[in-house]
């Protein structure tokens, strides 16, 4: 996807995938940690996919994926990196950018 | 599957690295299928030893290999190395290398709650997999550090890492960078305890010498001391002092030294071959020009020679010692002779001895000529120097090669000293000196040893002239020994001498003559008189015979005419009757 045809911030898309290896707790954890953030802060505009490179390793290499869980947040851009299971939800929110919900509405 | 780390006998067994010299200090290479630490500060050659471990593993022990690069992209990596002639993207297409090129950019990455580096692995088992690799580099993997903040994790991953690598049996070679006080900058060295390799880059005197050192080798014998290392066009060369013993063959030939009169001094016909010469003097000796000689004696032979010249260059060579009859430029058009001339500051001395060890094993000639050796002290300390010649003397041994070393004496030292103490390495030892005499400064030459040949204890005058050197035998008198025209006056008083002799002899020989041609004239008369009287002899035994003869004959004729008569009686008497 061409980045820069793609909505910004102030249309309130959210493209994110994370990255996880197979069933760790470390990859439960982390989806479950998302799920509840774009619940809670980005609710009908965002699109998440969750790939397990485990099962598809060449797209680790293709996007550079170092440490896991990886989160990456294509759109809006500029593309955003964060590593870790989510667990620090105020952190998770600065690094996707993401304004919490009750400030948006 | 972990690799089997130990063969039958408990060996710890060895993965060649292709590199030249390094196998052999490290009697094999690196252990197979375990993590070796490659460390040294920025710029000695970590990424390419680790390049050239994995090309060489791929091309020529069938060992396919996967390049880690922290630090450069995948491009670069292969612009860097394309230049000592190794083809990444070619490997990449015969699948007997994969290039991973991890970017680590801090302004990139945020990180939130726990994390491990699981994706690093999985990216490394699918490139493993993928072309069976057996060799692994990670280079240089400490730059993680300072992509990622928990360094605690980092630590605890990369152990899990090495720990993994080793399981999968692959050879691991892993690059770290030079730290304050320790080998790594985050101590990786505790990681990886089977075998650490230290580079170095040190300049002393404005030359860089590169250094390699095997600071531990777990399992295993290797050298222990520091060996120098270059790094030209055809990659990672480690030149180890030790790994060549003295274990090569001697050849009984002899070769010409090119002087005629020279080879007679040591025995009757040169040196031996293969053998190390050194040939020593003042300056304005004659050095160069027995050198020249010996050149061209080696290619009248049909030999190659290389002649490394540290003082003057090819043209001036040739020109030089066309003055004295040679003509060494008919050599240089038919390849067999070689003139390489650079000046010593040109780089350091192991560059020196690897681009002659190199050219000796390009050309494979049957001479050397290193002139002189002595400039290299502009390089190196005499310790140094030392050293290299140890290395390049047993090189060329080893390849029965005969060199010549040509040694410059300054002239407020002993004549027996030369300046890189080298003189024991050496098989024959030539020596040169100016011989002072009668306000004239002529040339004497001598042989100070000679290993392993009936040598002449004379010192003979050598003279350079328009046909080359000639070696005259000294005249040696009450007062010494005499050069230059002393030695001119005293032969030429000898010849005054000898024509009389000769003149005289030619008088003995003449009346010799004359006696025994008036002997033989009486021998002649005498066997004519002899002659005579052995004709008269026969005349009278002739003679003699004769008479007899005669006698017989009248006696005969006398009986028979008694017996007519007595029967012409008895017919009378008869016819009476």
């Amino acid at each position: 996807m061409n980045p820069l045809s793609g909505p910004n911030v102030e249309s309130g898309e959210y493209t994110l995938t994370l990255y996880v290896a197979g069933q760790s707790p470390k990859s439960l954890a982390a989806f479950a940690n998302l799920k509840k953030i774009c619940e809670e802060h980005l609710e009908g505009r965002y699109s998440l996919e969750v790939i397990d490179v485990t099962k598809h390793p060449e797209i680790a290499i293709e996007q550079q994926i170092l440490a896991l869980p990886t989160l990456i947040r294509k759109v809006p851009t500029p593309m955003r990196k964060l590593i870790g299971d989510l667990s620090n939800t105020e952190k998770t929110l600065l690094a996707m950018q993401i304004t919490p919900a009750d400030h948006a509405e | 599957m972990p690799a089997p780390e130990t063969d039958s006998l408990g060996k710890l067994e060895k993965a060649l690295t292709g590199i030249e010299g390094f196998d052999e200090i490290t009697l094999g290479g690196l252990p197979q299928g375990r993590p070796t630490l490659v460390c040294g500060s920025a710029g000695c050659g970590k990424t390419l030893f680790a390049m050239e471990f994995l090309v060489r593993g791929a091309t020529q022990f069938g060992e396919p290999g996967v390049f880690v690069a922290f630090e450069e992209s995948t491009v670069d990596l292969a612009k860097n190395v394309a230049s000592l002639g190794f083809d990444l993207v070619d490997l990449q297409k015969r699948n007997l290398m994969r290039i991973d090129h991890v970017v680590i950019d801090r302004s990139e990455i945020e990180e939130s709650g726990e994390y491990d580096l699981e994706g690093l692995f999985i990216r490394l088992n699918h490139l493993i997999n993928q072309i069976g690799a057996k060799r692994v580099v990670l280079d240089t993997i400490e730059t993680i550090f300072s992509g990622l903040s928990n360094a605690a994790l980092l630590r605890n991953e990369l152990q899990r890492l090495f720990h993994w690598l080793k399981e999968k049996g692959v050879t691991t070679v892993i690059t770290g960078e030079r730290g304050d006080g320790q080998l790594t900058r985050q101590g990786l060295e505790e990681y990886v305890s089977d075998c650490v390799i230290l580079l170095d880059h040190r300049v002393v005197e404005q030359v860089s010498t590169r250094r390699i050192r095997v600071v531990k080798y777990r399992g295993t014998v290797h050298g222990t001391n520091e060996y120098p290392f270059l790094i030209d066009e055809d990659g990672f060369t480690v030149l180890p002092v030790t790994s060549i013993g003295l274990q090569h063959g001697v050849s009984n030939e002899r070769i010409s030294t090119g002087v005629a009169e020279l080879d007679r001094m040591l025995g009757g016909s040169g040196v031996y071959r293969g053998s190390s010469v050194l040939l020593s003097g003042t300056s304005g000796t004659g050095k160069s020009s027995i050198s020249a000689h010996f050149a061209d004696a080696t290619c009248r032979r049909g030999e190659k020679c290389i002649y490394f010249a540290f003082e003057e260059s090819q043209a001036q060579i040739v020109r030089n010692m066309r003055s004295i009859g040679l003509d060494l430029q008919q050599w240089i058009d038919t390849g067999l002779l070689i003139i390489k001339a650079s000046r010593p500051m040109h780089f350091g001395l192991e560059m020196h001895l690897a681009t002659m060890q190199k050219m000796v094993g390009a050309v494979k000639p049957a001479t050397v000529i290193v002139d002189p050796v002595t400039n290299l002290g502009a390089i190196g300390t005499s310790g140094d120097i030392g050293a290299m010649l140890i290395r390049l003397v047993d090189y060329l041994k080893l390849n029965s090669v005969t060199a010549l070393f040509v040694s410059l004496t300054s002239g407020d030292k002993a004549q027996e000293h030369t300046e890189v103490a080298m003189s024991s390495l050496m098989d024959t030892w030539l020596l040169v000196r100016d011989i002072e005499l009668n306000g004239e400064r002529n040339r004497g030459m001598y042989v100070l040893k000679s290993r392993g040949t009936n040598h002449s204890n004379q010192i003979r005058e050598f003279l350079i002239t328009s046909q080359g050197i000639e070696l005259r035998d000294a005249y040696l008198g009450p007062e010494g020994v005499l050069t230059g025209s002393a030695r001119v006056a005293q032969e030429a008083k000898e010849q005054h001498q000898v024509e009389l002799a000769r003149q005289e002899a030619e008088r003995r020989n003449l009346a010799i003559q004359n006696k025994k041609r008036s002997l033989e004239a009486q021998i002649a008369a005498l066997q004519a008189e002899l002659d005579a009287e052995a004709r008269e002899g026969e005349a009278i035994e002739h003679q003699t015979k004769n008479q007899f003869r005669r006698l017989e004959l009248d006696r005969e004729a006398m009986a028979s005419s008694r017996t007519k008569e007595r029967t012409a009686i008895r017919s009378d008497t008869a016819d009476k009757q």
